[in-house]
């Protein structure tokens, strides 16, 4: 286990952003702001025609820490201490995990509970 | 436009996440870790990142949601299933256990490639696989029949 520091200011300003985007993104094309169900849209099966949209916006999550880096000239810490294996089969669970509930578990926290949504707060 | 409109959403999302703390699995790793609590090593931020986005959201969504449409779409697409299945709960218990082993979750994990690090390659694409296979098997005929068209909503 790596020491982190607790950053209870930070990480509500981050939450705020999070929130920002995802109420933008429904007033922009009227849509759940879901990273799960946006990134696993982007390969077929295709049910409709938003794939620039999704393209983008993954685009836009990629950008971010670019966007950091070019403003203040460095990058935040991340450490990541799983090994290549473990990231395989974890990754594997959690694209599988997120697709099969219907959303990744932080994003039904965001959008579904905020809608007060009884699946959301199961998941 | 639209596809603009949806970068620079994506854009502040990905922010979010990475002054949040969201984007470093080892902070992630530390919250799920509920033995730190008596260690005095357990760092709550995740939930202050939770309760930030709630709070935004709630508000945001109940002002959003009395427009006649969105912006850049006929209609707006909200999850209409309320109902509680084998999926709803096998589904994010799956995830839950991936995202304990690597502290990555969907959203941090792309921005993280943003970062340059190979670890968040190797995660995002068995993260891909695994979305893809999901969906496969969610449309096969078979499974058609026990879940409907629109399960895959959210």
């Amino acid at each position: 286990m790596i020491a982190t520091p607790f950053t209870p200011m930070a990480s509500l300003l981050g939450g705020a952003l999070i929130g920002v985007s995802a109420v933008l993104l429904m007033w922009a094309n009227g849509r759940i702001a879901g990273v799960s169900g946006i990134a696993a849209r982007l390969f077929p099966p295709y049910e409709d025609g938003e794939f620039a949209g999704r393209l983008a916006f993954v685009a836009g999550l990629v950008a971010a820490p670019v966007l950091i880096l070019l403003v203040t000239g460095r990058l935040p810490a991340q450490t990541i201490a799983a090994g290549p294996t473990v990231l395989i089969v974890a990754g594997l669970l959690t694209g599988f995990g997120s697709v099969w509930g219907s959303g990744c578990t932080s994003g039904h926290g965001v959008c579904g509970l905020s809608r007060l949504s009884a699946r959301s707060l199961v998941a | 436009m639209a596809v603009l409109v949806q970068f620079a959403i994506g854009l502040i999302f990905g922010l979010g996440l990475i002054v949040s703390g969201m984007s470093n699995p080892a902070k992630v790793l530390n919250f799920l870790d509920l033995g730190g609590i008596p260690a005095g090593t357990w760092d709550a931020s995740l939930a202050f990142v939770m309760a930030g986005a709630v709070a935004v959201t709630f508000i945001g969504f109940n002002r959003v949601l009395k427009r006649a449409r969105p912006v850049f779409a006929e209609r707006f697409y909200l999850p209409t299933r309320g109902d509680i299945d084998v999926r709803i709960i096998a589904g994010p218990a799956i995830f839950g256990i991936g995202w304990g082993l690597a502290g990555f979750c969907p959203g941090p994990a792309l921005t993280a490639l943003g970062f340059g690090s190979v670890s968040a390659v190797i995660f995002a694409a068995a993260m891909f696989v695994g979305m893809v296979l999901a969906r496969f098997i969610a449309h096969l005929p078979s499974a058609r029949v026990v879940a409907s068209a629109d399960s895959l909503e959210t």
